[in-house]
C-alpha cells in the first residue's frame, strides 16, 4: 500500500481537525479540570462525535462501525493530539473495542462491539497491576468455584474509569505471573457487587481508576473467548493499541512543535527574534526531521494493522518508541524554547509534556518498546 | 502480448546475447563500474565492452532523450530494462558525475549545440567530467567562490584554485562555477563554464584522505581557457544552475549508506554472543544497535513515503530536505557500530586478515559523508529557514 492518505482519509482527517479544533481544544480540558469533572471529558461533545460515528471508526460494518479501519482512527486519534482533545476514543474505541475484537466469540462480538460504536456503552481495560506495564506479570486470581469464578485483587490506571460502564479485567485461571497460558479476560459491569472503583486524576488533567476486586462473583458467559488463552489476543490488541497512541503522541508532539517554531519567530531577545540564533535553529530544524520520521513509521504501521501483517509487533515497538522518543524531545524542548512562560500554567503549552508522558507510558514506554523492537529483530 | 511485454523479450534476449559474463559477476566496488573517459582505469576490459555495447543503443542513459543520444525510454521500459539487468545479475554499464549531475544540467539550462555537444560523448562514456565547485575559501560558504573568469572576447581566461575536486586528475572536462562579475551581492556574478581539462593552463593534484584513499583534488587554474560557446545559461546567473545541481548531489549522497547487507545486529551477535534468553550478550551495545536499526527502518519508511508522495502527484515535500542530513548521520552512525562490534579487526589498516583495512578506512571516510555536498549544519540552516521559516541572522 503506497504510503500517502486516499481520498476518504483525507476528508476524515480535515472533519476531525475542524470539529476538535472547536470543541474539544486544551482550554476545554482546562475548563474540565479546575471544575474538578470527574469524569474528564464532556459527556455533550462525546454525544456528538458518536453521532458523527467515530465510537466505531475502526469497527467492521458487519458491527455496526464505519469500517474505516486502524488507519481512519488513527488520522482521529492524530487530530485529538493534537488539540489534547479529552474523549473515550482512546479507552472504549481504541482500547476496549479492539481488545474485544481481538478476544471475544463471535456472539460475544455481536453483543457488545454495536453497543460500543452506538455509543451506548463505554468499556475500559483493566491490565495493569505494577507501575509497569508488564502483561504477562498479571496475577489477579480468577478461581473456577462450581459454575462461576471469583475474582479478587487491584488494576490500576484504568482509562475513563468513573464515567465507564463495563470492564474488560485480565486475570489468572491457571499459571503463574509471566506465564503465557492461564490468562483470561471477563467483562464485568460497573456495578457489579464487590468491585469499587477508586476515581483520580493522573498529571494530563484525564479520569483514570484504580479497580479494588474483592471476592467477585463473575459467571462463565462473561469469559471473552476462550479460558486461559487470552495472552495472544490480548498480545495482538496491545500492538493495535500501541500503534494507535503512537499516532496520537505524532499529533500531539506535531502541534508542540509547530507551536514552539512560530513562538521563534515572534519572541525577541537581544533586539532580534531568538528563532536567528543558530543554537535554537538547530534544535528545531533537527526536531522537524525527527517529526517527518515519526510520520512516516505511524502511516506505516497504521496501514501494516489494516493489511494484517503478521509481523506486526516489530512495527508496532518501532512506532511506539520512535514516538516515545519524538514526543519527548519534542515536549521538553517546548518548555525550555518557551523559557519562563513555557513553565507558567496560564500558557498552553505544559499541557502537552503532561499528556505526553502519560501516554507514552500507557502499554509501555520507550525502554519497554525499543527492548521489545529488539527481540523482535532477533537480538 | 502487450507492447511492454514485447519489450520485455527483445531486452531480455538482447542482454543474454550482449551482457560480457564477467559483468554478471557481483561487484566489489563501484570501481567496477565503467568510468568512462580518455583514460579509463579497469579491473577488467571487459568494462568498455560491456559500456559501449549499451551505449550503441542509448541504453548506458535510457531517460534522456534520442537525439542526445540517450535511450528515449519510457519510464517503464526503464523499469524493464532495470529489471531484465538485475534479472541476470548484469551490472551498470556507465556510472559518472556526466549521467548524474552535468547531463540534468545541461537538459534544464544548456542550448541546443551545447546538448548536442557533449550529451552523447557521455552516453557513449567517451568523456569523464569533474565537477569544480568548492575552493579553499568557499566551502560551505560556497557562493564566496573567487576563482576569475576574464572576458577575453570569444573565451574566457580562468585564474584560481578548486578544491575537493572528484577525481580530477582523472577526468577530461570540468564544469566549473568562476566568478564573471565582483560588482554585485556574492550570488549575483558566479557563471557556469565547461573547459577542457587537457591544457596547460589546468594542475590537479590528489589529495590523501584520512581514510588512506584520494578522490579528491586540488585543481589549479593558470590562465585556462574556456570558450564562450561553453558558458551554460546566462552570464552571470551560474548560482541557479549551481543550486540545482547541489539538490541533485545531495539526494545521492544520502543514499550512499542505505541497505547494508548484513545487519548490525547480526554481526554483533556473531562476534559477541548472545544470553541465555538470546538477547545481545553486552546490553549497552544492545540498546545502541536497537536504536540504530529502529532509526534505520523509519529512515527507510520516510524515503518510501517520500517517494510514494511524489508518485502520487505531491512532489518532493518538505521531508526530502531532511534526506542529505539524515542520511548521512545514520551512515556514520552505523561505521561507529563497525567498530563497537567487530573491535580489534575493525582497527587493521594493512594485511590480509584486516581485508586490508576495509571496515577502518570505510569508517573514515564515512565522517566525509556529512560535510560534502553541504556539511550537516548547512543542511540544518536550509529546514531552518526554507521550511521552518525562521529568519536570518
Amino acid at each position: 500500500m503506497a504510503l500517502v492518505l486516499n481520498e476518504e482519509q483525507v476528508m476524515l482527517r480535515d472533519a476531525a481537525a475542524g470539529f476538535l479544533a472547536e470543541k474539544a481544544t486544551i482550554s476545554h480540558l482546562r475548563d474540565l479540570r479546575d471544575s474538578g469533572d470527574e469524569r474528564g471529558f464532556d459527556a455533550e461533545v462525546w454525544r456528538e462525535m458518536i453521532e458523527m460515528g467515530w465510537a466505531g471508526i475502526a469497527i467492521p460494518e458487519a458491527f455496526g462501525g464505519l469500517g474505516y479501519g486502524y488507519t481512519g482512527l488513527g488520522l482521529v486519534l492524530e487530530q485529538a493530539g493534537r488539540n489534547l482533545s479529552a474523549s473515550p476514543l482512546q479507552s472504549s474505541v481504541l482500547v476496549a473495542a479492539t481488545v474485544i475484537g481481538e478476544l471475544a466469540s463471535a456472539s460475544q462480538k455481536e453483543a457488545l462491539l454495536p453497543a460500543i460504536a452506538a455509543g451506548e456503552t463505554l468499556v475500559s481495560l483493566a491490565l495493569q497491576e505494577a507501575p509497569h506495564h508488564a502483561p504477562l506479570q498479571c496475577a489477579m486470581s480468577a478461581s473456577k468455584t462450581g459454575d462461576h469464578f471469583i475474582l479478587g485483587g487491584t488494576k490500576l490506571l484504568v482509562m475513563d474509569a468513573p464515567a465507564a460502564d463495563a470492564f474488560i479485567v485480565l486475570a489468572r485461571t491457571s499459571g503463574a505471573p509471566g506465564d503465557d497460558e492461564g490468562l483470561s479476560a471477563f467483562l464485568l459491569q460497573a456495578e457489579t457487587e464487590g468491585l469499587t472503583v477508586e476515581p483520580g486524576k493522573m498529571v494530563d488533567s484525564r479520569a483514570y481508576g484504580t479497580l479494588n476486586l474483592t471476592d467477585v462473583k463473575v459467571s462463565e458467559d462473561q469469559l471473552l473467548g476462550e479460558i486461559g488463552q487470552a495472552s495472544k489476543g490480548l498480545g495482538h490488541a496491545l500492538d493495535i493499541i500501541n500503534i494507535g497512541l503512537a499516532s496520537e503522541l505524532l499529533g500531539l508532539s506535531a502541534e508542540a512543535f509547530e507551536r514552539t517554531a512560530e513562538y521563534l519567530k515572534e519572541r525577541k531577545q537581544f533586539g532580534r527574534v531568538i528563532g536567528s540564533f543558530q543554537g535554537l535553529a538547530h534544535r528545531a530544524a533537527e526536531l522537524f526531521a525527527e517529526l517527518e520520521l515519526a510520520r512516516s513509521i505511524v502511516l506505516q504501521a497504521l496501514q501494516k494493522i489494516d493489511e494484517g501483517e503478521p509481523d506486526l509487533a516489530l512495527y508496532a515497538s518501532a512506532a511506539k518508541a520512535k514516538l516515545c522518543e519524538v514526543a519527548q524531545r519534542a515536549t521538553n524542548e517546548a518548555i525550555q524554547m518557551h523559557g519562563g512562560i513555557g513553565m507558567t500554567d496560564e500558557y498552553e503549552i505544559g499541557f502537552f509534556i503532561k499528556r505526553a508522558r502519560v501516554v507514552q507510558h500507557l502499554f509501555g514506554d520507550y525502554n519497554y518498546h525499543l527492548d521489545r523492537f529488539a527481540r523482535q529483530s532477533g537480538f | 502480448m502487450s507492447d511492454l511485454e514485447q519489450f520485455r523479450q527483445e531486452v531480455s534476449a538482447w542482454l543474454e546475447q550482449n551482457c560480457p559474463e564477467s559483468m554478471r559477476m557481483p561487484m566489489s566496488s563501484f570501481e567496477d563500474i565503467f568510468p568512462g573517459g580518455r583514460n579509463p582505469e579497469m579491473s577488467d576490459p571487459d568494462q568498455k565492452v560491456w559500456c559501449d555495447r549499451m551505449a550503441e543503443r542509448g541504453w548506458t542513459v535510457p531517460h534522456w532523450p534520442k537525439e542526445y543520444g540517450g535511450g528515449g525510454l519510457q519510464k517503464a521500459e526503464i523499469n524493464v530494462l532495470r529489471e531484465e539487468m538485475s534479472r541476470i545479475g548484469a551490472r551498470p554499464a556507465l556510472t559518472s558525475f556526466g549521467i548524474s549531475m552535468l547531463g540534468p544540467a545541461l537538459l534544464e539550462f544548456g542550448n541546443e549545440e551545447q546538448k548536442r555537444e557533449h550529451l552523447p560523448r557521455i552516453v557513449r562514456g567517451e568523456v569523464r567530467w569533474c565537477q569544480g565547485y568548492s575552493e579553499p575559501n568557499a566551502g560551505s560558504d560556497l557562493a564566496s567562490l573567487a576563482t576569475a573568469a576574464e572576458d577575453k572576447g570569444d573565451h574566457y581566461l580562468i585564474n584560481g584554485q578548486k578544491i575537493w575536486t572528484s577525481y580530477a586528475d582523472k577526468c577530461d572536462w570540468i564544469f566549473c562555477l568562476v566568478r564573471t562579475d565582483n560588482s554585485g551581492s556574492k550570488h549575483e556574478g558566479i557563471s557556469f563554464v565547461l573547459f577542457d581539462m587537457d591544457q596547460p593552463g589546468v594542475t590537479a593534484r590528489p589529495i590523501k584522505l584520512i581514510s588512506g584513499s584520494s578522490p579528491f583534488c586540488e585543481t589549479f587554474f593558470d590562465n585556462a581557457v574556456a570558450d564562450k560557446s561553453n558558458l551554460v545559461g546566462e552570464e552571470g546567473k551560474g548560482w541557479t544552475i549551481a543550486k540545482y545541481l547541489l539538490t541533485h548531489e545531495r539526494e545521492m549522497i544520502s543514499g550512499f549508506g542505505s541497505a547494508p547487507k548484513i545487519s548490525v545486529a547480526d554481526m554483533a551477535l556473531e562476534a559477541i554472543g548472545a544470553d541465555a534468553s538470546g538477547c545481545l550478550a553486552n546490553s549497552v551495545l544492545r540498546q545502541n544497535i536497537a536504536q540504530y536499526q529502529l532509526d534505520t527502518m523509519v529512515f527507510g519508511a520516510t524515503m518510501a513515503r517520500v517517494g510514494d508522495e511524489a508518485k502520487a502527484g505531491g512532489g518532493l515535500g518538505p521531508a526530502s530536505s531532511i534526506f542529505k542530513y539524515y542520511g548521512t548521520e545514520l551512515n556514520k552512525r552505523r561505521n561507529e557500530l563497525n567498530l563497537a562490534v567487530l573491535g580489534e579487526s575493525a582497527l587493521g589498516w594493512e594485511g590480509e586478515a584486516y581485508s586490508e583495512g576495509r571496515v577502518s578506512r570505510d569508517w573514515l571516510r564515512s565522517k566525509g559523508n556529512s560535510i560534502e555536498g553541504g556539511t550537516s549544519e548547512i543542511q540544518l540552516n536550509i529546514i531552518a529557514k526554507r521550511v521552518l521559516g525562521l529568519p536570518d541572522a
